[in-house]
């Protein structure tokens, strides 16, 4: 059993979703992505998403676009974000799973980057540009050989046999995008979602995380009510913009994270069997 | 070679390369694409309608011309020009939008969107979508718009929306990012008309089929103007490489035929200074496909530079990198010099403007028309004309203005061929 499948029962023990922060990797630097992950550790995250920079992000929104502009002009590699995660992931005590696009690790070599990956901890990949038909050649034996949890992402669009085809491919855990768009803060929830959501669940055998423009306590507390995780990256990658090197930083961060992560402590009135 | 098998392969790829690198929520729509597509391949009808458009409204079969001036003034192989600059909007892109929008409307959306390098993709599917009653948008890079704005004008005319494009380099690398994030929000209702052989199958083989009557028609007209329906070199310009592979598809079965494609080579062989995916690049993923691109050890995907805004792009069509492995198409590049230089020369020598992409194909022919004999014949993809270029000759003319006094000769292509990596 992986890292990322104990916290999923542990929080089912608990009878809570799980809360899954985003930031990305070398925003505004490195050192101070040590630092922020501390926070949210601290703040209450259960799984941390760590994105690795690209200078083409098709998948994502403007707030995000801009942190991997700053990283990159910061100068971060793939190599220094998985010393990186060498460094602190059993501090941290949480798993972490790396958001990235394909062609950073393709660049590598994915049998070494698997290696590299495991070597330093990571727990999971998420790919976002990656089907399971694609990662099939590569990837998905590569990492099933050094143990690590391939995470793949299921979204409106996806039909039956695609749900089938990311339910055979998927370990860890499911992402499932909560509309057709790119990543970012939205007012409101898509109105299908509850539904969607409910459907889904049924038909995987692995915990459902959603992400993709959920970004208050509110929404949180919603999807929770239906989902096995929640994500949240926009608006913590935003505060981080807003705030640069402000030394409150890390304490901003924490308390958004216990902010958002509220909601899915464990009552026993919303106890699920 | 032998007769190649048809590719790709029902997953998408040419041997390694193509394939469906999206994310999710497009791989649904990706399949449905293909479904509507290899129909409309097969359909008789849609054949009939999208012919009588390309026919009656685009202006084909475009004109072989024998570029006799050109041939004698370089002294060697007689050169014959596929006038693909004399189609409507200026360009072949038109071959490509009209058979993409027109399979829109067979898929019920009511909306395109499309990325755009020099504007000529732009302007094609901006006209393609006002003739057959679509909303269009097009994203451009900044620099671009900057660079082409007679096409920017001629999009808005024709009630298509213009989006800058702010990111990376402000070229066409990142309004194909921004479009893919349109697709992505709004596909329910929108098509994206991918503008060259790249991104996710079945853009690779969609594009190709719709540009390939360009090489069977030249295939037909060399055989009635020349007697040979086999020229001994064919030669193309390749930014993603859509024009170039409609040229050669015709002939890659026909080993008589020597094919060569033309690259960016821009300011020289630096990172950042040019688009020579084969002089410089990876084997990597961009935009849904794997394949040659420029970019750092880290997969960070390179700038770009050429002259040229059609071919400012870090990628090239996955079938070209695999006609290079096979060694069935060679592949070169021509300096921004060298196709400013090729510019002037066919416009003194045959009245013809081409577009700085094509003056790039015309560059090769000029270096390689006089070591052929008389009786050999070049085939030569003229694939737009070079009216949105103006400006940026003029300027470039400019800023080189002492490198050499005479415009529009053999000489001064020689010097501008010597200057290479200075």
């Amino acid at each position: 059993m992986s890292a990322i499948d104990e916290v999923f029962q542990s929080c089912a023990r608990e009878g809570r979703a799980a809360f899954i922060p985003f930031i990305m990797a070398g925003d505004p630097d490195l050192g101070a992505t040590a630092t922020h992950l501390e926070a949210l550790a601290a703040g209450g995250a259960d799984i941390i998403e760590l994105g690795v920079p690209f200078s083409d992000p098709i998948a994502d929104g403007p707030v995000n676009q801009r942190a991997a502009v700053r990283a990159l002009a910061a100068g971060t590699k793939l190599s220094a974000i998985l010393q990186l995660v060498a460094r602190h992931r059993d501090k941290l005590g949480i798993p972490i799973v790396l958001f990235t696009y394909f062609n950073p690790i393709h660049a590598r070599g994915v049998e070494r980057f698997a290696e590299q990956a495991a070597a330093s901890g990571v727990d999971g990949v998420l790919c976002v540009d990656l089907p399971p038909e694609e990662g099939e050649r590569e990837l998905i034996p590569a990492m099933r050989e050094q143990g690590v949890d391939t995470i793949f992402l299921l979204a409106p669009t996806s039909t039956r046999d695609r749900v089938n085809k990311v339910a055979a491919c998927s370990s860890g855990f499911v992402y499932y995008v909560s509309r057709t768009g790119v990543t970012g803060e939205r007012a409101a929830l898509p109105p299908d979602l509850v539904r969607d959501v409910k459907k889904l669940r049924k038909r995987l055998d692995q915990p459902l995380a959603v992400g993709f423009g959920l970004s208050t306590p509110e929404q949180v507390e919603a999807v929770g009510e239906i989902a096995d995780g929640v994500v949240v990256g926009s608006a913590l990658v935003r505060l981080i913009e807003e705030k640069g090197s402000d030394p409150e930083l890390p304490a901003l961060l924490e308390d958004r994270v216990r902010e958002l992560a509220a909601p899915l402590r464990p009552r026993p009135e919303r106890r699920r069997a | 070679m032998a007769r190649p098998k048809p590719l790709p392969d029902p997953e998408g790829y040419f041997g390694p390369y193509g394939g469906r690198f999206v994310p999710e929520t497009l791989m649904a729509p990706l399949a449905e694409l293909t479904r509507f597509y290899d129909k409309a391949h097969r359909s008789r009808a849609f054949k009939r309608e999208l012919t009588a458009l390309l026919n009656d409204f685009a202006g084909r079969p475009t004109p072989l011309y024998f570029a006799e001036r050109l041939s004698e003034e370089l002294g060697g192989a007689r050169i014959f020009l596929k006038r693909e600059d004399l189609l409507h909007t200026g360009a072949h892109k038109i071959n490509n939008a009209l058979g993409q929008c027109l399979l829109t409307k067979l898929m019920e959306k009511e909306r395109v969107i499309a990325e755009t390098g020099a504007g000529q993709h732009g302007v094609a599917t901006a006209t393609a979508a006002a003739a057959l009653g679509l909303t269009c948008t097009v994203y451009m890079g900044s620099e671009d718009m900057r660079r082409q704005r007679l096409n920017v004008d001629r999009m808005r005319l024709l009630g298509a929306e213009v989006v800058p494009v702010d990111a990376g380099s402000c070229t066409l690398k990142d309004a194909i990012n921004e479009a893919m994030r349109d697709w992505v929000t709004n596909v329910h209702t929108t098509h994206y008309v991918l503008g060259s052989v790249l991104g996710p199958d079945p853009f690779p083989r969609m594009v190709r089929d719709f540009h390939r009557v360009i090489g069977d028609e030249a295939r037909l007209q060399l055989k009635r103007q020349a007697g040979t329906e086999a020229p001994d070199l064919a030669v193309a310009c390749v930014g993603g490489g859509s024009n170039s592979i409609g040229l050669f598809t015709a002939f890659l079965a026909d080993l008589r035929v020597r094919m060569i494609g033309v690259e960016a080579g821009g300011r020289g062989p630096a990172r950042g200074e040019h688009a020579a995916r084969f002089g410089g690049g990876a084997l990597g993923v961009l935009h849904g496909t794997r394949t040659f691109v420029l970019q750092d050890e880290e997969g960070q995907i390179a700038t770009t530079h050429s002259v040229s805004a059609g071919l400012d792009y870090p990628a090239i069509g996955p079938e070209h990198v695999w006609l290079h492995d096979a060694g069935r198409v060679q592949y070169g590049s021509a300096t921004d010099a060298e196709a400013i230089a090729a510019f002037h020369l066919l416009a003194r020598t045959e009245g013809i403007l081409p577009a700085l992409e094509s003056a790039h194909a015309i560059a090769e022919v000029v270096k390689r028309a006089p070591r052929l004999s008389r009786r050999r014949i070049i085939l030569v993809n003229l694939s737009g004309r070079g009216d949105k270029d103006v400006e940026s000759v003029l300027a470039w003319d400019r800023e080189h203005a002492g490198d050499d006094g005479n415009h529009g000769t053999v000489e001064s292509f020689a010097a501008a061929a010597a200057r290479r990596g200075r």
